[in-house]
């Protein structure tokens, strides 16, 4: 979740008065307010809107949306200057094949403009850029580098800089090693036999992407004016966009953009501001949306989000990363109508409601066995390896394990025995008796995964005639035949003798019996339990 | 207070011990033949009848203790080590020891005790015995043998021998006992005065009485206190979560959802990528994500290549999300992350003849998290769809009030969202009228083109929701800790209040 924070004085200044009417509108502009006091407010940024992420985007895009700068901001690029050049060498193809970059002079830097760029870099890093997975930014000082600039790939122990808060030259490998951005990000150059690089006109290191910049190189401070801006990874249209993302924020803050020439092979400049253009028909949006808009509407509310509309075609910004069709733009025209002023209808289709026959099954079930006193209960589906199984004296055999758990429920529940044993372990201070069933899922692990519905029942202290008899109770109430059988071949947690095959339709569906003292004392139970568990599906077969 | 209805109401026992009120707890157990607890029993409810008044009392009486009692019998330590030093007046230590026959420990509190008071000294590991008059009792034999009970009224000499025998193991107790005097109140005497009739009044109604007419004809049947206390019982009962899903299911089913169920195991091609969300999303990392490790079916190449291609390069005039789809990926086994996938295996099954159709769902869903107050693994979430050729933003704004308002949320507000596959996508927030805020229950939306039409084959518009279930049971009630909800705490159970909405 990506939150950005304003400065309350700022905000007010420039956007107005941040009272309740305006944290309504930031609420129904698609930004969730999650803090707000004297000093500032911090908001919630969707993943789709990154050009929100800096107080500079939230204000282009918001200004538009209160109806006070509409339609499609321009911006002025300046053509590149002599050796305004980035040569990307072919080293790079298979590590890192793409970069964007540009050039933006005439910054005037303070404390809090250097946080809030550097603010929207981590932002974007994190959400568009996956982790700086598939982008990775790096802004530098002019006046410490000297261009044109190279993107190739060296050899680890050839690359020799000093990385951003340390003091002396590491190897890239050492950097990996040691710096604690590079042990961070390490996982996102491993198996590579060359690591990419920024070089500038006279071979110094500007950066190693995605890890690190240069300390000599690659900060900027506050007397740095102009600064060369460069985004790498994989996919070179959203490297653009996160560039265009950028450049415009500095712009914003009034610095002017340079562009620069890529020489992939094919020439390339970026940044490109051009927007891009995409049909949208009246008639669809007042569809989807169940209004009746006229295109003069329609156009006003495209220039309240920031677009330019004409003649059922709509300039779309180049920073904007979420528009892949059509339903996009008319998203955009519902925030502008305002959530709040559409009027909700239940349409009069006629279909028929239907409860799901398990559910329906399940519920009589459950209303049998309350009408015998018993309590329902309702257990986590996850399980660990202890209850499942040690506590049981059951081997570890044929269950679902979970590849990674935050807890220490780490494997699905195989049946629910195990958990009616543990919730009456823990209420040895509830009066007794304690009668419980549960109706659940349980999952088995043989040559594929398989889920089914089980339902199980305790008593406690209970012998083999109370189980037997809440079983055949239920068999008479839903007027199927349950037969009991003696078997050998039973898990160690039920006494021997005193366990029965349960069997419906020729088929065994569950066991019955009374649960073996050292179970009980696995579980520290000290009354008498006895328990059965079936196996509904067949139940379900038959029934529905 | 009317006397009559009084004397119609007196028990067997009330009546037994009535002459005997003021003589004490001791006599009336005794005259009236019954236990102490009965009585007790019996004089509360003559207290309720206002017949006496019971002053409660708390004193601080003596008891003995297991190693008093035996003292009391075989002679406290001290003197039995006495009775040995009497003839030969100089012992060896073991040898006073053994004779005494006194344990280790007693033996030790003994030599304490005679030191203490001079009587003996100790000096090359033998007991001298100093004091000529042994024979005298002691202060602690004395208090011993009179036993004095009530402790307030103990002398200052009598109250140092108790502190000194208390410090000891076992030999005396101090103990709050509670007193209860009883005070005859004046209708009290009045009732004791009217010489109740000999007249038997009919308690419990037996069929033995019932067999003959003659047994309770023209008799009267003792007047119950209405107002006494009864032992609580508890019944069985549905869970209350599950109750409260009944009710949701009552609620889609009335408004005309069909039901739909699905596998809590699913493949990440229903959970993710029929649902347009890329393959880099971070949703879809172990982070936050249950994972399992065995590769999962996913459906025939039909859908499988549109959904590829939606991801691609886009369906329906979209641009896709530009990158290349692995049929790996889509084969990742995951607890589903919510029931939308239930949604999406409906609409790829869906027959023309189903179009208009609306159907719901109510489950389990899983993330990857921690446990705590407002963390789990687990959540239950409820989903629905509208599949309509005409349906519109306005129609999900509709069901979704409609379905809130049936949750008991009058008051409902929708706000721009987003999720990777609706388009325009809602947050639901619910008004709560008593903390006098809005708070977030869910997401809906219509899902996008490029999730519709490899599913369905065309652009039809599906109005979708899934807001989590847990935060209205929690509000419902009154639960705090979201663990509460599968504690099944038993005695807990026994006491939650039913599901009441209608």
């Amino acid at each position: 979740m990506a939150l950005i924070s304003f400065n309350r004085k700022t905000f007010e200044k420039e956007i107005g008065k941040l009272d309740e009417k305006m944290q309504t509108r930031i609420a129904m502009f698609g930004n969730p307010i999650e803090g707000i006091d004297d000093k500032g407010v911090q908001i919630e940024v969707f993943p789709n809107r990154p050009d929100l992420l800096s107080y500079q985007g939230f204000k282009r895009a918001f200004l538009g949306f209160l109806g006070k700068k509409t339609g499609l901001k321009e911006y002025k690029l300046n053509p590149g200057e002599k050796n305004y050049h980035v040569i990307i060498d072919k080293s790079v193809t298979n590590v890192r094949p793409f970069t964007a970059c540009a050039i933006v002079k005439g910054l005037k830097l303070d404390d809090e403009k250097i946080k809030e760029i550097i603010d929207l870099q981590e932002k974007l890093h994190t959400t568009l850029g996956r982790k700086r997975k598939k982008v990775a930014i790096g802004i530098y000082p002019m006046e410490k580098i000297k261009l044109p600039i190279t993107f190739k790939a060296l050899e680890p122990d050839k690359i020799k800089f000093i990385p951003l808060d340390s003091e002396k030259e590491m190897s890239g490998l050492e950097i990996l090693q040691r710096h604690p951005a590079g042990k961070e990000y390490a996982h996102l150059l491993a198996g590579k036999e060359k690591f990419p690089v920024f070089v500038d006109a006279e071979e110094k290191v500007l950066s190693m992407p995605p890890i690190i910049n240069s300390e000599l190189t690659g900060k900027i401070t506050e007397s740095t004016k102009d600064v060369f801006v460069e985004c790498s990874g994989f996919d070179l249209e959203i490297l653009k966009k996160t560039l265009n993302i950028l450049v415009t924020t500095l712009s914003d803050m009034g610095a002017k953009i340079y562009q620069m020439e890529l020489k992939y092979g094919k020439k390339e400049i970026t940044p490109d501001l051009k927007p891009e253009e995409m049909k949208i028909s009246v008639e669809n949006a007042n569809k989807l949306l169940g209004l009746n808009l006229n295109e003069k509407q329609i156009k006003n509310f495209l220039g309240r989000m920031g677009y330019n509309y004409e003649k059922g075609k709509v300039k779309v910004p180049a920073w904007r990363v979420d528009i892949l069709h059509e339903v996009d733009l008319i998203e955009d025209i519902a925030i502008a109508y305002g959530f709040e002023n559409f009027v909700p209808e239940i349409p009069e289709i006629s279909t028929m409601g239907e409860e799901d026959g398990k559910e329906i099954i399940k519920r009589k079930i459950s209303e049998i066995l309350q009408g015998l006193g018993f309590l329902e209960l309702l257990n986590y589906h996850l399980t660990n390896r202890d209850m499942q199984f040690e506590k049981m004296s059951m081997p570890e055999k044929e269950f679902v394990s979970l590849e990674e758990s935050k807890t220490d429920y780490n494997i699905l529940r195989k049946d629910l025995s195990h958990y009616l044993l543990k919730i009456l372990s823990e209420n040895s201070d509830s009066e007794y008796p304690q009668k419980t069933f549960e109706i659940g899922r349980v999952f088995e692990y043989k040559n594929e995964i398989s889920e089914k519905e089980n339902f199980a029942l305790a008593v406690s202290p209970g012998n083999f005639t109370d189980v037997k008899q809440a079983i055949e109770y239920l068999g008479k109430m839903l007027n199927i035949d349950f037969d009991i059988k003696e078997t050998e071949n039973h898990p160690q947690y039920f006494i021997d003798g005193r366990v029965g095959k349960i069997i419906f339709d020729g088929k065994e569906i569950g066991l019955i019996g009374e649960i073996h003292p050292k179970v009980l004392r696995n579980w520290k139970i000290k009354m008498p339990v006895s328990i059965f568990e079936i196996d509904l599906e067949s139940i379900f077969e038959k029934l529905i | 207070m009317d006397k009559q209805k009084i004397l119609d109401s007196l028990s067997p026992n009330e009546i037994k011990i009535l002459p005997y009120l003021d003589e004490g707890i001791k006599n009336i157990c005794l005259k009236s033949h019954l236990d102490k607890t009965s009585v007790l029993r019996s004089l509360e409810f003559l207290e309720k009848k206002n017949i006496v008044k019971l002053i409660h009392e708390k004193r601080k009486v003596i008891e003995l203790g297991v190693n008093g009692i035996l003292y009391r019998k075989k002679g406290l330590p001290e003197r039995r080590l006495l009775n040995v030093l009497k003839e030969k007046r100089i012992l060896i230590f073991q040898e006073a020891g053994k004779q005494s026959s006194l344990s280790d420990e007693e033996f030790k509190a003994a030599i304490g005790v005679l030191k203490k008071k001079g009587m003996i000294e100790l000096k090359n590991q033998r007991i001298i015995l100093s004091n000529h008059e042994i024979s005298k009792k002691l202060p602690e034999e004395i208090f011993l043998e009179s036993f004095p009970s009530d402790f307030q009224n103990l002398t200052k000499e009598q109250k140092e021998t108790f502190n000194s025998l208390h410090g000891r193991k076992e030999i005396v107790h101090l103990k709050d006992e509670k007193t209860t005097e009883i005070e005859i109140t004046a209708f009290g005497k009045e009732i004791i005065d009217s010489k109740i009739k000999t007249q038997v009044l009919i308690e419990q109604i037996t069929p033995e009485l019932l067999k003959k007419d003659s047994s309770w004809k023209g008799k009267k049947f003792r007047r119950y206190d209405l107002n006494s206390k009864t032992p609580e019982i508890h019944g069985g009962k549905r869970h209350f979560v599950l109750q409260a899903e009944d009710y949701a299911r009552k609620v889609w089913t009335e408004m005309g959802f069909k039901e739909m169920s699905g596998n809590l195991v699913e493949s990440s091609f229903w959970n993710f990528d029929a649902l347009f969300t890329a393959q880099d999303h971070p949703v879809r990392e172990m982070q936050d994500t249950f994972f399992i490790n065995s590769e999962s079916e996913i459906p025939d190449k039909k859908i499988v290549s549109k959904v590829k291609e939606s991801h691609e390069r886009g369906v329906s005039g979209s641009k896709g999300w530009q990158y290349s789809w692995n049929e790996k990926d889509a084969r990742k086994t995951v607890l589903r992350t919510h029931t939308t996938a239930v949604s999406v295996r409906t609409l790829s099954q869906l027959k023309k003849d189903e179009i208009p159709g609306k159907f719901f769902a109510i489950g389990k869903v899983f993330r990857n998290e921690t446990l705590d107050w407002k963390h789990g693994f687990e959540f239950n979430q409820t989903e629905g769809i509208v599949v309509d050729k005409n349906a519109n933003f306005r129609h999900l704004l509709g069901y979704l009030k409609q379905f809130f308002k049936k949750m008991g949320f009058e008051k409902i507000r929708f706000r721009p969202s987003f999720f990777p596959y609706t388009e325009p996508s809602v947050e639901i927030d619910v008004w709560h009228p008593e903390r006098k805020i809005w708070f977030e229950l869910g997401g809906a939306g219509i899902f996008r083109p490029e999730v519709v039409v490899p599913l369905l084959g065309e652009n039809i518009p599906v109005l979708a929701w899934g807001p989590g279930f847990d935060r209205m049971l929690m509000d419902y009630y009154e639960i705090k800790d979201l663990r509460e909800l599968y504690k099944n705490n038993i005695t807990q159970l026994r006491k939650m209040k039913f599901w009441r909405k209608m």
